[in-house]
């Protein structure tokens, strides 16, 4: 016990070595991870990033148990994941076979070849679909994410008269069930003349009260302290917001636009859109799946698909999400 | 040429004289706004005023106008094809006292909600937590498996499978593999499995927004506060989570409580996509799938309205309730 002790004393004079070996390093590479101002506070972010390796309070024991929870848990989350890329896979016996394998055993690409067969057959080009999901997509990550964020800024870190109820009808707004309000935004939507366009799938998406709870509950996190001293320094309200309040509260927007990119990549928009040519992906390749046990295959080609492009965004967004510095250096 | 000249010259002046314009206004504002002190606050504050409206106004016509509307429908006759019809407070009488269906889908919520409310969250915080530990390559990667469940909105449907009635389903099949079982179970179809099932399932998919929140959440907490707790006597992980962790969590903690509190009080599509519409003597019926009901089969706008206006309510006592839970944590 006592050996295991002084090796991890040891294994820590080694990681401070390190450290301070690293820091040069460090600082040139905070420099050219962000030009915004505070570089000091980067150099920092790096820095911390290296000591996180230094464990403290843990025991091995207590390791070993979680360890094995998080392995079961995985596997059970894992599997309908595996069942997904598997099935696209299978031909048509595997998909129906007694007792069904988890794994593929004849892999084939004939799902795939079926399903552009049936989408070459359509009327309106794919590339028309993958287009509009694509720019709705887009234009709605976006525009959630920097509006809501300049709403949640001042929200967060300021008295405004009136925010506290602003933020707190905002708050219910989600406990509101989505479902029934569909018909009075149809009315809203038919008024506004939004119908057959996609407009009506990107401005409710930027106005939605996700990402405006999720920005402020982050932000509301961030030193005031930073925020004063950029003020001395003369440095306007929006400017702040955009240069040292977003990159202090990065983690956040990074989820939210996981979020907001995964729910709209999925909407089929097929009650505020009738026109063909304006339709979605999720929308053609459902209609594609919904002809029964013979397209059973299709289907699972289908889900490959769809899931293959959130789960690219979610590995970018998620391995670039580091420590930030929202409560740490200065305090209040 | 003179022409030109001239229309060059207006251009100029009209631009110079916009300019004008706006300094002349800025100025006149700026004077106004002394003269009350509430007015030079807002005056000076202009910029925050300016980057809060877009959203505000697109928060009011999209969410704030279809919910008060639907508030009003609750008190209506609305079939989408005659004009709402005024009626008071008999929707809600009829569905509190005269719907032995709706009363069900209570239940069921209920039921639902008390099981997979606090230990979703429970089980979203304590694998962010143990995820958080992670390196960050690997972080990444098991975050994806764990947030997988959500990450396709068609991922219920592999548990349509699993369940499957017939021997090809791989409940079924394991099942009678082992010799559990001679003939295969109608899972989705009897009464008494529907409920586990979609608790289940439901469970399953809680490792969704909240989930990544409270990572996002444990990214931000101050990795020096945890060295100084060491020094402070803090002895094991557990008084490290409630000490340090826990309170410098607040805000992440209250979002996804409320995100938690929304989403099993509004299971609907797991019920549905698993055992169907409407489920087998409404064994599966929750709230959301009374006011789908009659709002998208019977098109009677008005009570599904004043179904939704119920649930509202109820969530935001809940709400309240959890709030006053959260402010007590780590004290």
């Amino acid at each position: 016990m006592a050996q295991a002790k002084k090796a991890k004393l040891t294994a820590a004079e080694k990681a401070q070595l390190k450290e301070d070996k690293k820091a040069l390093r460090n600082a040139k590479r905070a420099k050219s991870i962000d030009s915004r101002p505070f570089a000091e506070i980067s150099t920092i972010k790096v820095h911390r990033r290296s000591k996180k390796k230094k464990r403290i309070n843990r025991s091995v024991g207590g390791d070993l148990v979680l360890f094995f929870f998080l392995c079961v848990a995985g596997i059970l989350s894992a599997l309908p994941l595996i069942l997904v890329i598997n099935n696209a896979f299978k031909p048509l016996d595997e998909l129906f076979k007694f007792p069904p394998n988890i794994f593929v055993r004849n892999p084939t690409l004939d799902n795939f070849t079926d399903l552009s067969v049936a989408l070459a057959n359509s009327t309106v080009p794919f590339a028309r679909y993958l287009f509009n999901t694509v720019m709705v997509t887009i234009l709605g990550t976006v525009g959630h994410v920097v509006i809501a964020s300049m709403c949640a800024y001042p929200l967060a870190k300021y008295k405004i008269p009136g925010g506290n109820v602003i933020f707190t009808i905002i708050v219910y707004s989600l406990m509101f069930p989505a479902a029934v309000t569909s018909i009075p935004n149809y009315i809203i939507f038919n008024w506004l003349g939004l119908i057959d366009n996609p407009l009506a799938l990107i401005l409710p998406m930027i106005g939605s009260s996700l990402g405006l709870f999720l920005m402020k509950q982050f932000m509301s996190q961030v030193p005031t302290s930073y925020i004063e001293s950029a003020k001395l320094d003369g440095a306007g309200d929006f400017k702040i917001f955009w240069t040292i309040v977003m990159p202090l509260v990065k983690p956040a927007w990074i989820t939210l636009i996981i979020l907001v990119f995964q729910s709209l990549w999925n909407t089929q928009g097929a009650m505020y859109i009738y026109r063909e040519d304006f339709k979605m992906v999720s929308y053609a390749l459902s209609q594609i799946a919904t002809a029964g046990a013979a397209r059973s295959g299709t289907l699972a080609a289908v889900s490959l698909i769809m899931i293959t492009v959130p789960i690219t965004m979610f590995i970018i967004s998620q391995s670039s999400m580091i420590e930030t510095m929202a409560t740490s250096g200065l305090k209040d | 040429m003179a022409d030109k000249v001239m229309v060059d010259n207006q251009a100029i002046k009209k631009r110079r004289s916009f300019r004008e314009w706006k300094e002349d206004t800025a100025r006149r504002l700026d004077i106004w706004s002394r003269k009350k002190p509430a007015r030079r606050k807002f005056w000076l504050n202009k910029t925050l005023y300016l980057m809060m409206i877009p959203y505000l106004a697109l928060f009011f016509l999209f969410t704030v106008l279809p919910v008060l509307m639907s508030f009003f429908l609750s008190f209506t006759y609305f079939n989408l094809l005659e004009a709402p019809k005024f009626i008071g407070w008999s929707n809600y009488l009829t569905l509190l006292l005269d719907d032995p269906i709706f009363i069900i889908a209570v239940q069921n919520t209920l039921i639902i909600a008390i099981i997979t409310g606090p230990l979703g969250y429970l089980i979203s915080f304590i694998l962010a937590w143990l995820i958080n530990e992670l390196p960050d390559k690997l972080r990444a990667f098991v975050t994806l498996i764990f947030y997988a469940p959500s990450i396709s909105g068609g991922a219920i449907t592999i548990w349509s499978l699993i369940f499957s009635s017939d021997i090809y389903g791989y409940a079924n099949a394991f099942l009678i593999k082992w010799g559990f079982i001679r003939e295969p179970i109608l899972w989705l179809q009897t009464e008494k499995y529907i409920l586990p099932i979609v608790i289940i399932v439901q469970l399953w998919m809680s490792l969704g927004v909240n989930f990544l929140t409270l990572i996002a959440g444990l990214k931000g907490v101050d990795r020096s506060q945890y060295e100084a707790a060491a020094v402070d006597g803090v002895k094991n992980r557990w008084q490290e989570l409630w000490y340090i962790t826990l309170p410098n969590m607040r805000p992440q903690l209250l979002f996804s409580a409320v995100l938690q509190i929304s989403s099993s009080l509004g299971v609907g599509a797991v019920t549905t996509t698993l055992a169907g519409f409407p489920s087998i003597n409404y064994a599966g019926h929750t709230i959301v799938n009374h006011l789908q009901d009659y709002g998208g089969q019977r098109f009677e706008m008005g009570y599904a309205s004043a179904i939704a206006t119920i649930l509202f309510v109820s969530a935001i006592v809940l709400n309240k309730l959890i709030r006053k839970i959260i402010g007590k944590v780590g004290s």
